[in-house]
């Protein structure tokens, strides 16, 4: 424990020797550039009077000044969240927010300390280029079922949870400096409801940054963190709104009328924006067959068109990302190759997790730099009501919504949902647009009071409350096939049963919109055969493709899978009537050969069935023997060989079944062995058959009943050869011996 | 009590709403729908259910109608199938999908879990042997993709095999290779779907349905 410890700080300590190091260079280069630009100035002068010497080594920083600076800040960033991680302890307490906010406060203060300029959280940049990544993370993962099912809930939530927000901060906010005088007296309505719509929305950024670290159930995710996506319509029709108002004057009915009318034109239109765009994403990754190496960037740039799309015509940007990650989805991922579908996932997830950190240190820094009007009533006023408004909001709205809704929400739930209402820098930014200029400083100041406490106060304590509160966690079980295959008989029981009731209701549409997707959307959008595939087979074959991927690195890298239970195909396949012997005996001399070639050929059966089967995973002999080059080769192979199974129709029986056969027979012909010695085989020093057969073989003396299973499975696979006789064992296994290269075939024939 | 009102010469409503948990609101419009699906008789038969057009495109058609008429859902512990029921038995499946209310202890949630678990069970297990069965795994699986153009038999055969596979292991962990597994008991069937929530999802909706404009 104590190595570890050691350890630990041993490089805990070169790790901040280097960021010191960095925000040294930093600081010095900042300051040096401007010594350079004195610099050149001053040469040029000289060189008039006499000639230089050529220059061997020179300095020009301004050439690279820009990238350079901004690739520094980014690897800034990404080293201290690596220094996060590192350090024990630290990630269990304070999340991950609130360290990169102290840690931008601390650059903050070096550089304001040094006399420099630092860089604030520009609003250009925060909106078009920090956001959209992660949003778009956010939407193309948005996990759909939840996300539908709850979607009345989230709507309530997020546009009128948002307005009631809005109004009472705004209107109690206005009361109070009325009351209050002094400095706060030329506040006037409008100015207070900007604020109270700035400061009332839910943040994605924050909530994410959050939730992710305290696993809860998915109920409560989706429910906070739909909230925080679609409240954006909301913010922005409100914003633009009381700007307009403010330099206006006056506020008729008509002018709140067209309010109302540009919320549902700026949501609507922003999904629609979305959606189109999603479709030609997935629409152009149909044709990308061919060059699979840029899939990838069209999903990325068709999203972040549809976001600076919407962005031109004031519609919300936000739900335009989401709605076109969401539409591109499901058609993007049954198109693209399996190495697109892990780039774009990764691709993802790094620049989201990128910008994520940026915006944590930006915004500490531009705490520190930016100008501030400090007010303690003001301040304090306006934490307090963020709070109580949020939760008289909550409670309020569960309370209407649990008529309609068939899984009441609790008050655990309430409580969570009401905790969970973080803001972020969104309203910073926003913040930072304001023009009215003597308020300005003002309102930063608050809504970056609110923005701390709810992110490191609300942050920091959520995870023990949650743990306190026993609120259910994330189940952490993998999806099994038992589980979709539940899920969809569910659907369509529910469906049937809303038919028999005559009530049109939530399955009944979902129904009829999954067969109009299949009918038409599917055939346009989805290349190939795979536009008729049905979601169960295409979640098995993405089961199966997963489940081989693991069993063949884990071959490579000489670790030996466990085998996760004993419990293997045979056990489930019903006996046959007859419990005669299928397989006749073989000759002495035949075995031998059957041995020796089917040995030669055991690299290529191994991988071919037992894949199949989830669990009985074998321990690989080959490890050691494998090289890099067969090892990729063999992998091509059998995610070819997969696809070729699952997605060829199954009467034909050369390749595909014929292999299946060939590995039951090695089975049947090693258990031959039992009789001579079991563990003859282990003692050969040339590669030697998968040990799990041996295990078999030791355990069942009955191989004859085994190999009967196996002769009776392989039937049933070789469709429609329904009787066991011994002629098409014989034909079988030579069929099989023949299959694996074609020079063998001479040997049996 | 202000609905008994409403409902005026309908004592057997109370009588079913003890039974079934459905307020009186609900029974007079399931009762409603009865009536409409038998054409106004006092028992529905199957071909009533065969006459719902939205039904027909549904792939699991058959299971949910045979499970109208098997007498393990009618919660007498009986056994078997009958060929036409009426609107008490009507009732008392439909009784299956109600959602559990707020403020329920967790051994009634418990309890409400192993009721709806037993009705997909007792779908499964058409031979009311107890046990589901490979074969029956497999129509299941079949059913479900029946649907489809492209179904090839060999793919259902695997999907069902593997899913039975995983049943296995996670109930008997360790197995001889000569033991054979004789199917999903019931028991079993609760371990599988432990994590599925099922309480939560298997619900429909019984407020605010006007099935009078409905017809089809």
């Amino acid at each position: 424990m104590a190595e570890l410890r050691l350890a630990r700080r041993s490089s805990f300590l070169p790790l901040t020797g280097l960021m010191c190091v960095l925000l040294l260079v930093f600081v010095s280069v900042a300051s040096a550039s401007r010594d350079v630009t004195r610099g050149d100035s001053h040469n040029q002068t000289n060189s008039t009077a006499h000639k230089k010497a050529f220059p061997v080594l020179s300095f020009n920083y301004e050439h690279v000044r820009k990238p350079f600076e901004i690739s520094l800040w980014i690897l800034l960033a990404l080293l201290m969240k690596l220094g996060f991680h590192i350090i024990p302890g630290v990630q269990n307490i304070v999340p991950e927010s609130c360290l990169l906010i102290g840690v931008g406060l601390l650059v903050g203060g070096i550089i304001k300390a040094i006399g420099e300029e630092a860089p604030v959280l520009d609003t250009k940049l925060f909106f078009l280029y920090l956001l959209p990544p992660i949003i778009l993370d956010a939407g193309y993962f948005l996990p759909i079922r939840p996300f539908t099912e709850n979607m009345g809930t989230i709507l309530v939530f997020a546009v009128v949870g948002t307005l009631w927000n809005t109004f009472f901060i705004g209107g109690m906010i206005y009361g109070v400096c009325r009351i209050e005088g002094g400095q706060l007296a030329s506040v006037d309505p409008l100015s207070c409801l900007l604020f109270g719509t700035i400061v009332s929305a839910v943040d994605p950024v924050a909530v994410l940054a959050v939730f992710e670290e305290i696993h809860i159930n998915e109920l409560l995710h989706i429910l906070v963190f739909g909230e925080s996506l679609l409240n954006d319509a909301v913010t922005v029709v409100l914003y633009h709104l009381f700007e307009e108002f403010t330099h206006a004057g006056t506020v008729t009915v008509v002018d709140a009328i067209l309010g109302v009318v540009c919320f549902f034109v700026v949501s609507l239109g922003g999904i629609l924006v979305g959606a189109i765009y999603g479709i030609l994403g997935a629409f152009t990754s149909r044709f990308t067959s061919h060059t699979r190496v840029i899939e990838p960037l069209f999903v990325f740039l068709y999203s972040y068109m549809a976001y600076l799309s919407a962005e031109v015509f004031h519609l919300s940007g936000i739900m335009s990302l989401i709605a076109c990650g969401v539409v591109m989805r499901p058609y993007v991922e049954a198109n693209v190759s399996h190495k697109s579908y892990t780039t774009i996932k990764y691709f993802l997830k790094m620049w989201s997790s990128v910008s994520e950190t940026l915006i944590f240190i930006f915004l500490g820094v531009s705490t520190v730099a930016g100008p501030h009007a400090w007010n303690w009533t003001f301040v304090i006023v306006t934490v307090v009501l963020c709070l109580v408004s949020r939760v008289l909001g909550v409670i309020g709205l569960t309370y209407i919504i649990n008529k309609f809704r068939i899984v009441k929400l609790t008050k655990k739930d309430q409580f969570i949902v009401a905790y969970g209402g973080l803001r972020g820098a969104i309203a910073f930014s926003l913040g930072f647009l304001l023009t009215n200029s003597e308020m300005k400083n003002m309102f930063l100041t608050a809504i970056i009071t609110v923005i701390f406490f709810t992110v490191i106060v609300q942050g920091m304590t959520i995870r023990p409350l949650v743990d306190l509160l026993a609120v259910k966690k994330k189940k952490e079980s993998k999806r099994s096939i038992n589980e979709e295959i539940h899920t969809q008989f569910l659907d369509h029981l529910l469906t049937g049963i809303e038919d028999i009731c005559g009530h049109y209701g939530h399955h009944h549409w979902k129904d009829k919109l999954n067969r109009f997707n299949k009918a038409y959307v599917k055939k346009w959008l989805i290349a190939g055969e795979r536009s008729t595939e049905p979601q169960l087979i295409s979640f098995y074959n993405k089961m199966e493709m997963k489940q081989a991927m693991m069993l063949v690195e884990s071959g490579s890298t000489a670790q030996l899978p466990t085998i996760v239970s004993s419990v293997s195909m045979q056990n489930i396949k019903p006996r046959g009537p007859a419990r005669q012997r299928a397989i006749p005996s073989i000759s002495k001399s035949r075995e031998q050969e059957i041995r020796k070639i089917l040995r030669a050929n055991l690299q290529k059966t191994r991988q071919r069935l037992r894949s199949y089967s989830r669990h009985d995973l074998m321990i690989d002999p080959f490890e050691d023997n494998v090289s890099e080059v067969r090892f990729r080769r063999q992998r091509v192979e059998m995610e070819r060989r997969m696809s070729h199974y699952l997605t060829v129709p199954a009467n034909r029986q050369e390749t595909p079944p014929v292999r299946k056969v060939c590995f039951e027979s090695e089975h049947k012909v090693y258990t031959y062995d039992d009789s001579k010695s079991p563990r003859g085989w282990t003692a050969e020093p040339d590669p030697s058959p998968p040990d799990a057969v041996s295990l078999l073989n030791e355990s069942s003396q009955r191989a004859n009943q085994s190999s009967e299973h196996r002769a009776k499975h392989n039937d049933e696979l070789r469709a429609k050869v329904p009787d066991e006789k011994e002629e098409q064992d014989q034909l079988k296994l030579s069929r099989c011996l023949s299959d694996p290269g074609p020079n063998k075939e001479e040997d049996l024939s | 009590m202000g609905a008994l009102q409403s409902l005026p010469g309908k004592p057997e409503y109370v009588d079913l709403a003890e039974k079934t948990g459905f307020s009186f609101e609900q029974i007079g419009i399931l009762h409603n729908r009865f009536k409409q699906l038998s054409h106004n008789e006092e028992t529905l038969l199957r071909d009533h259910f065969n006459d719902i057009p939205d039904l027909a495109c549904n792939p699991i058609r058959l299971q949910i109608i045979e499970a109208f008429f098997d007498r393990r859902n009618f919660r007498q512990n009986g056994e078997g199938t009958v060929e036409e029921i009426g609107f008490k038995e009507f009732l008392v499946v439909m009784s299956h999908f109600k959602p559990p209310s707020l403020h329920m202890t967790q051994e009634q949630r418990e309890s409400i879990r192993r009721d709806k678990l037993r009705f997909l069970f007792n779908m499964h297990d058409a031979d009311n042997d107890g046990t589901i069965t490979l074969e029956e795994y497999r129509h299941v699986v079949e059913e479900l993709l029946s649907f489809s153009e492209a179904l090839e038999k060999d793919t259902a055969k695997s999907i069902a095999d593997a899913a039975m596979l995983e049943v296995a292991s996670i109930s008997m962990g360790h197995m001889e290779p000569d033991e054979f597994y004789e199917g999903i008991t019931f028991e079993h069937f609760l371990k599988l779907l432990n994590g599925f929530e099922i309480e939560s999802k298997m619900n429909i909706r019984f407020l605010n349905m006007d099935t009078t404009t409905l017809c089809k």
